[in-house]
């Protein structure tokens, strides 16, 4: 019986992951394509992978993408587990309610109302402090810890309320600071909901166009806003190279990692035996 | 169009002159390019749109790196309206932009750009006089011409069997659900006002709504308003018909060969790129010597090559490395249609095209259904939540 | 409730309230002030007035939201229960598998997106491959709510996740060993436990897809035009920021009442009181 239902799950998982990677296949299918069609197939080749390597721009581009995704997703997972132990802590109910309703603002704008809107915000500070052309990765890299805030903040407060509030308190009763019963009891308990938030906001930062658009300057730009731009013309088969190194790269990696961990796993069970 | 005419027998004529009269044309720029290393320049243009070295073509940006040791930080946009957009917010300062006519008037209006400096740039001694003193720079002090075409019908012969001439036949219920339009509404109305035989520059809101009619009657039949999904639709035969510019029509027949284009006998929106300074430009003197490197015929020949469009260029009409030269779709024989540029339209007006380009967007969407769902839903949450207060009680009464 | 609170653990959220009250609320400000204002500058409620032509735009958007969640929540749920039973390095693992497909880049994802339910596509090429009539899925409304749901269940299953898996496995076992059936378990044990997650996903999706406006005009044809489209023509077609603004105004309304709705269902007053301990 039980077994029967694994495996049902199974099957379950199974058909969810072939629908998120149905798509993903399909960009990996046409970045062997021969010709510059992202539609049909003409015959298999390398030759996007080839271009790829000569294309600087977009290399360049790819690079800046990684740096504000990291960048951002570090630092808005830190400012947000932060906040989202505050906001846990408040006591006043209206307080704790407002506050969560100003988080959830970055989300409910469109993006092009956020990213215009804070475009403005940014020259109009700048003009207040006399300089022109302020816009640059440092004011994309605040859009960005921005609209990914809540996401933390929405992952890890769910944690924060599975906790016994009487662990982090028997921890300062044996003797534990504050802050040391946070790293010691809280912080492992909501390890979970820290990890997936900062998973979230790195997504979220490497795929945003509308906001980074707005907000970025005359130099440094983005994957995403290199590849909406060709939206006139035509979308170029190496940016489908570019993800299919992209995502196997990961998925190498995560392999590697995962596989680590099972061998380690083994020599300390080993070990005990 | 009179004037692609003339152009034409214009390059004929150079093309037969002796290649040393074109190299004396080629003037130095006065523009002292040893003071200028190490500086930056800001480029800001549209995706896909020079010639960057893919597929063997040459790296124009790295070239002039190369050359002059100024550093191009490139950065692209995929409309005007988006560049506009940035260009208005005054939090990025630019040094090159390439707009097209009727963001150039608008820009100019404002006092967007800067004059260009035209003893930088003596290789503008290359641009055909046609291109001189067009509607949005009467007097040449701001922009220089970087590229040019026109909006056609781009159609499946495997799909459509008639010859084609006409814009009339995207309102033709035969190829219902086979036909595509710009998603964007200025190209889109230009097409309605020439089947309408109405100045696409009017200023007269009765005309746009007759348009807009027009307009409205045709979307029962377009499958989607698109931009360059069209590439991937055309040549895979999702639609069978297109309004697109001439030169992306190359990049598509070479994918799938039964694709035709034609220019509809109604007439058609022309228009040119050029390229320009914005204010601000924190760099001017390395725009003006970038521009002058745009020009150079070996330069301009790479990025006609590679853009595909129609080049404004004479010693790229008479250069033996231009692929598309004589191509019948950028540079037809005859224009025996109208054609016009858009033109900078008034406020009022721009913001009533938006508005019945969004009626149009949202005309015929069946709500009825949609109005009944989210009333059930918020019925049923009332019923959810009164039997929920009531249970409380109940338990709290319990207690 | 929590006595060993001290002053400085609930001042922790300052330093994302000032973030927030610089970089959000004074944006809002500015949205508010242009929704308010005409062109001149001058006190206005025009712009809001006008938002009565859009009425059914609102409701569609709302309605495909809501759709899109309820889909995704309902296929989220089992999955995120999988991965949390799983052992805990295939864990990580799959909440990896589940996030990568969103590393790549939107835009070409959609377009393969376009070439599977296209009239042409793969989907309709294999149906007709092997003898069946051919489907019309693109530009349809069941099209930009899959394109929605594809784009947003990384957010609805992550969050259920993560809460699924610090779930005391010993409240299942009890609640068996009472009599409990499976439907027991779940209602009883499961779905309470879960609800902060659940309440978490459904923000994460419900809301960016209201506002969502790339999805409807390349998957959803003529007929599907979403509030994020018309907001985003006003903005960039007509540089029209009074308009644009006021329609984002209503809609952060809008979406505001949903989340409060929703935020009293969750129960979020009993989850304060310990309803986890019951």
């Amino acid at each position: 019986m039980k077994q029967k239902r694994s495996v049902l799950l199974k099957i379950y998982a199974a058909l969810i992951f072939i629908f998120l990677y149905a798509p993903i296949l399909v960009l990996v299918v046409f970045s062997f394509n021969s010709s510059n069609s992202t539609a049909q197939m003409s015959g298999l080749s390398l030759k996007w992978y080839s271009e790829l390597a000569h294309d600087s721009a977009t290399l360049q581009a790819f690079k800046n993408t990684m740096i504000l995704a990291v960048l951002s997703a570090v630092i808005s997972g830190v400012l947000g587990t932060v906040s989202a132990v505050g906001i846990d802590n408040m006591k006043h109910k209206w307080l704790k309610n407002a506050t969560r309703g100003i988080t959830n603002i970055p989300m409910m704008n469109p993006d092009i109302v956020t990213g215009i809107s804070m475009m403005l915000l940014f020259v109009f500070a700048g003009r207040m402090l006399g300089k022109t052309g302020v816009l640059g990765f440092s004011t994309m890299l605040i859009a960005h810890i921005t609209f990914c805030l809540p996401y933390v903040i929405l992952s890890v407060l769910p944690k924060l309320r599975q906790i016994d509030p009487n662990l982090s308190e028997a921890a300062q009763d044996l003797g534990c600071t504050p802050l040391q019963s946070f790293f010691k009891v809280v912080l492992p308990a909501i390890l979970p909901g820290v990890i997936t938030g900062i998973m979230m906001a790195f997504t979220l930062s490497l795929d945003d166009f509308v906001i980074s658009y707005f907000v970025s300057g005359p130099a440094a730009q983005t994957l995403p806003i290199r590849i909406f731009s060709m939206t006139k013309k035509r979308v170029t088969p190496d940016m489908y190279a570019l993800s299919t190194i992209m995502f196997f790269a990961i998925l190498v990696l995560m392999l590697l990692i995962n596989y680590a961990q099972v061998r380690g796993e083994k020599k300390t069970a080993a070990k005990k035996a | 169009m009179k004037k692609i005419f003339a152009f034409l027998s214009a390059f004929m004529l150079f093309a037969f002159m002796p290649a040393s009269v074109l190299a004396a044309s080629a003037a130095e720029t006065s523009v002292d390019p040893e003071s200028l290393r190490g500086t930056t320049l800001y480029v800001y243009n549209w995706g896909e749109y020079i010639s960057d070295g893919s597929e063997g073509s040459l790296d124009v940006n790295k070239e002039f790196e190369n050359r002059y040791g100024i550093k191009v930080e490139y950065t692209n946009y995929a409309s005007n309206e988006d560049m506009y957009a940035k260009l208005l917010g005054g939090g990025a300062n630019y040094d090159v932009i390439i707009p097209s006519d009727y963001m150039i008037e608008r820009l100019i209006k404002e006092d967007l750009l800067e004059k260009l400096d035209f003893s930088n740039i003596p290789n503008y001694s290359y641009i055909p006089e046609e291109y001189k003193d067009l509607f949005f720079d009467p007097a040449n002090e701001y922009s220089i011409p970087y590229t040019f075409g026109m909006v056609g019908l781009i159609y499946n012969t495997a799909m459509v069997d008639e010859e084609i001439d006409s814009w009339d036949v995207m309102w033709d219920e035969k190829y219902s659900g086979q036909i595509l339009n710009f998603n964007n509404p200025r190209d889109a109305f230009g097409i309605a006002q020439y089947y309408l035989d109405i100045d696409i520059n009017t200023e007269n809101v009765e005309d746009w709504q007759r348009a807009a009619e027009k307009l409205k009657e045709q979307k029962p039949l377009i499958q989607s308003y698109v931009m360059d999904e069209i590439f991937n639709k055309m040549e895979n035969g999702e639609a069978a018909i297109a309004p697109y510019y001439a030169g992306d029509f190359l990049t598509m027949a070479d994918n799938n060969e039964d694709l035709a284009f034609v220019y509809p006998k109604e007439g058609t929106n022309v228009f040119v790129d050029s390229m320009c300074i914005p204010k601000g430009a924190q760099n001017k003197a390395a725009a003006e010597l970038y521009i002058n490197f745009m020009l150079e015929t070996d330069i301009a020949t790479a990025n006609a090559n590679f853009i595909c469009y129609g080049c404004p260029h004479t010693g790229v009409q008479a250069s033996d490395d231009y692929d598309l030269k004589g191509e019948e779709v950028l540079y037809p024989a005859s224009v025996d249609f109208k054609t016009e540029y858009f033109h900078n339209l008034s406020p009022e007006t721009l913001s009533l095209m938006t508005n019945l380009w969004d009626e149009l967007k949202i005309d015929g969407a069946n709500n009825t259904a949609v109005y009944i769902a989210l009333v059930a839903v918020v019925v049923v949450v009332i019923v959810i939540a009164v039997v929920s207060i009531i249970r409380k009680k109940r338990r709290e009464n319990d207690n | 409730m929590k006595k060993g609170t001290s002053l400085g653990a609930r001042l922790l959220a300052a330093p994302h309230l000032v973030w927030s009250a610089i970089f959000v609320v004074v944006p809002l400000l500015v949205v508010a002030f242009y929704a308010f204002t005409d062109s001149s500058g001058a006190f206005t409620f025009n712009n809001i007035k006008e938002i009565n032509n859009y009425a059914g735009t609102f409701a569609l958007s709302i309605w495909l939201g809501l759709i899109a969640t309820a889909i995704c929540l309902v296929l989220a749920y089992p999955l995120a229960y999988f991965i949390s039973q799983s052992k805990f390095n295939v864990q990580q693992t799959m909440i990896t598998l589940v996030m990568l497909p969103m590393w790549m880049n939107f835009l070409l994802r959609t377009y393969s997106w376009m070439t599977i339910l296209e009239n042409n596509g793969l989907i309709n090429t294999f149906l007709t491959w092997i003898g069946l009539q051919p489907l019309h899925m693109i530009n349809t409304r069941g099209a930009v709510v899959l394109g929605m749901v594809y784009d947003f269940i990384p957010y609805m299953i992550l969050p259920i996740y993560s809460v699924m898996v610090k779930l005391d496995h010993s409240l299942v076992e009890a609640c068996q060993d009472l009599g409990g059936n499976r439907i027991d378990v779940f209602r009883r044990v499961l779905l309470p436990n879960s609800v902060p997650g659940v309440v978490s996903g459904i923000t994460m999706v419900f809301v960016p897809s209201v506002s969502t406006f790339y999805i409807s005009q390349k998957l959803g044809g003529t007929s599907t035009a979403l509030i994020g489209d018309v907001i985003e023509s006003k903005f960039m077609t007509s540089n029209n920021y009074h308009g644009g603004a006021a329609l984002s105004l209503v809609l952060m309304v809008l979406i505001l009442i949903c989340m409060a709705v929703m935020n009293r269902f969750s129960g979020e007053d009993d989850l304060e009181n310990g309803r986890l301990t019951v």
